[in-house]
């Protein structure tokens, strides 16, 4: 169940109360969340939308610790993350967060095999449990065969599968993703998206979307809106989706 | 190390870039090896000379005389074991090119005070029943390919009219110390005091005298300067590393020269490096900061960014301390003994290795820092 009223359960898997955040500019301080509110479960696709600048990939950096609220707290599986130290918070993203980028962000020195391997040589997985590991994730996103190609000789739609894969090889809590289709054209857009779906339907993962796509944003559960730093109830969901206790 | 491939598959992203750093440190620490070479050949005199010995000149100077008369006296002083006493001949081997230096040598004292100087017995005893004999050091035989029994012409034109001074080669003498110089030539101080003019017959180059107790080498210093002041000519005594740390300055701060010369390498090695290491860092803030995204600890890309330049310092300097290794034996061949022997220690090279190690991480040290403190949320939005 995805609420924006703050009233959700304990049994929500992300927790965010009254999230502000503030940014200084030459001076001016920009807020840029006012006192957000929202609560995602188990298995729950939410896409963010909304206008440049109106905070969505700000709250998806909140929401993957890889930056700090003004104020408010956030909650993940029982973490509440707003108080951790660098330290503990990047062990926290290495163990919950799987990030899954417009740009790709391959390191193109490493095969797409290593780029996967990559967050589980933070994990004490063997050679070879990291090699199985890697080998389903690849074979999930439909590339076990393209696993000793440098990115360069990949297309951009295989890319950002290979992405995918690296963000979902350690089985991580929820993913975020920051424009996925962003670089893509509408075909491999596509392929994405189903494969994202697939995450969802098939393998019960929870993830949290910013898009300017209404045709991506339009396969997630709920679609919420952010203006001036307010999250608004979507216009369109798959599933119910509750703001003032109304379903 | 399951991180190696991290480091090395971004090691050989930029592959000129990567030819070019190493290059600079395989060149900077062959440098370094050469320069230290050098000066250890130029103070490996005064490492090796007997702390029990004394050395004593014309006050004058080194190219003046001293009466033979005085060794006597010499010898009456207490705590003096034995005095011998050299002369320098200077004589020319087929070319000036040749050259190597040729002492005349008091047979009497000769071996009892230059104890580290080894000839064969029955060689030695052949060398002094021959008034034209002669003894070569090993390394001088190797370099001219004399041996036993060889005759030895020398022109010579420092006593007299110039002419040749013919020798015969009766024995070859080695040094115990490792290093330690095997490139003299030595000719009997009779046969020599016979064919120089009358004037200075009689006169010696200088002494060098053995001491019971190397404690007493100021106090039998002192005795000797004092002895002999306000003669017809004075002395001045000194022990043999000082008079040897004094022969090799005369060429010059040789030591502070190299030291100069290696800073300034280093200190250059050291800004281009860190500019190399600087851009590439740079050129990967995202990747960085992916990496941190995903897990990656602000210590271990310092550790990414660290182990990379050490990495770089490492193979460059392996690099040029193997030319090192392999070039200096050839220089050393070539300089045809103008230098004392060019010796390569391996105290030589692991000080160069941990130079360029030290270089290395300090260049990684700043873009590394930096790369720590990279705010992931900056950096992505800068992709």
């Amino acid at each position: 169940m995805i609420r924006v009223d703050g009233n959700g359960g304990t049994s929500s898997l992300v927790k965010v109360r009254g999230l502000n955040k503030t940014y200084s500019r030459g001076g001016e301080k920009i807020q840029v969340l006012q006192g957000l509110n929202l609560d995602v479960d188990k298995g729950d696709f939410v896409a963010f939308m909304g206008p440049s600048g109106s905070g969505k990939t700000t709250l998806l950096n909140l929401l993957g610790g890889l930056d700090v609220p003004s104020a408010g707290s956030i909650t993940v599986d029982g973490d509440e993350i707003t108080h951790m130290s660098g330290s503990k918070l990047t062990h926290w993203r290495a163990r919950h967060v799987g990030f899954i980028f417009q740009m790709y962000n391959l390191i193109p020195v490493l095969t797409a095999f290593q780029n996967v391997e990559l967050p589980l040589l933070l994990t004490k997985l063997s050679k070879s449990e990291r090699r199985r590991h890697v080998e389903t994730a690849l074979s999930v996103v439909g590339l076990a065969d393209r696993m000793n190609h440098y990115p360069r000789q990949l297309s951009g739609g295989q890319e950002q599968r290979v992405t995918i894969a690296r963000a979902i090889v350690s089985d991580p809590t929820f993913l975020l993703c920051d424009e996925p289709t962003g670089d893509l054209d509408r075909k491999s857009a596509d392929e994405v998206m189903a494969l994202i779906d697939e995450l969802v339907g098939k393998y019960n993962k929870t993830i949290l979307m910013v898009t300017h796509d209404p045709v991506v944003a339009a396969r997630a559960h709920m679609t919420l809106h952010l203006e001036k730093g307010v999250l608004i109830e979507g216009s369109k969901s798959k599933q119910p989706v509750m703001a003032g206790g109304a379903a | 190390m399951k991180f190696s491939r991290l480091i090395f598959a971004n090691l050989f992203r930029k592959k000129v870039r990567l030819i070019l750093t190493v290059g600079s440190f395989a060149v900077a620490l062959f440098l370094f090896t050469f320069l230290a070479v050098v000066k250890g050949a130029f103070s490996r005199g005064t490492e090796l000379a007997g702390a029990d010995r004394l050395v004593i000149i014309n006050r004058a100077g080194l190219i003046q005389t001293i009466p033979l008369a005085y060794r006597d006296k010499i010898l009456q002083l207490p705590g003096v074991k034995a005095v011998t006493h050299n002369n320098w001949f200077g004589g020319v081997y087929q070319d000036e090119k040749n050259f190597f230096p040729q002492f005349v040598i008091d047979i009497e004292n000769q071996r009892q005070v230059m104890t580290e100087m080894r000839v064969p017995d029955d060689q030695w005893k052949n060398f002094v029943n021959d008034r034209q004999g002669a003894v070569a050091g090993a390394g001088l035989a190797k370099r001219f390919g004399w041996k036993v029994g060889d005759r030895i012409p020398l022109k010579n034109a420092l006593y007299g009219p110039t002419k040749t001074w013919e020798f015969n080669l009766d024995a070859i003498y080695s040094n115990d110390h490792p290093g330690g110089d095997e490139s003299q030539f030595w000719l009997q101080w009779k046969y020599f005091d016979e064919n120089i003019p009358s004037v200075i017959k009689g006169s010696i180059g200088w002494y060098v005298l053995k001491l019971d107790n190397p404690d007493d080498a100021v106090r039998v210093a002192k005795a000797i300067d004092t002895g002999f002041a306000n003669s017809s000519t004075e002395t001045k005594t000194e022990t043999e590393s000082a008079f040897q740390a004094g022969f090799a300055k005369q060429l010059g701060n040789i030591e502070f020269l190299i030291l100069t010369i290696g800073s300034v390498v280093f200190f250059t090695l050291l800004l281009v490096t860190g500019n190399t290491m600087a851009i590439s860092v740079r050129e990967r803030t995202g990747e960085l900061a992916v990496l941190k995204a995903i897990g990656f600890t602000d210590r271990f890309v310092l550790f990414f960014v660290l182990a990379e330049a050490l990495v770089i310092a490492l193979i460059g300097g392996l690099l040029g301390l193997g030319l090192a290794v392999l070039a200096i034996p050839v220089v050393g061949a070539g300089l045809n003994g103008l230098l004392p022997p060019l010796l390569l220690s391996v105290a030589t090279l692991s000080l160069g290795l941990g130079i360029a190690l030290l270089v290395g991480a300090a260049s990684g040290l700043l873009p590394g820092v930096g790369a720590m403190r990279l705010r992931v949320v900056d950096a992505l939005r800068r992709v």
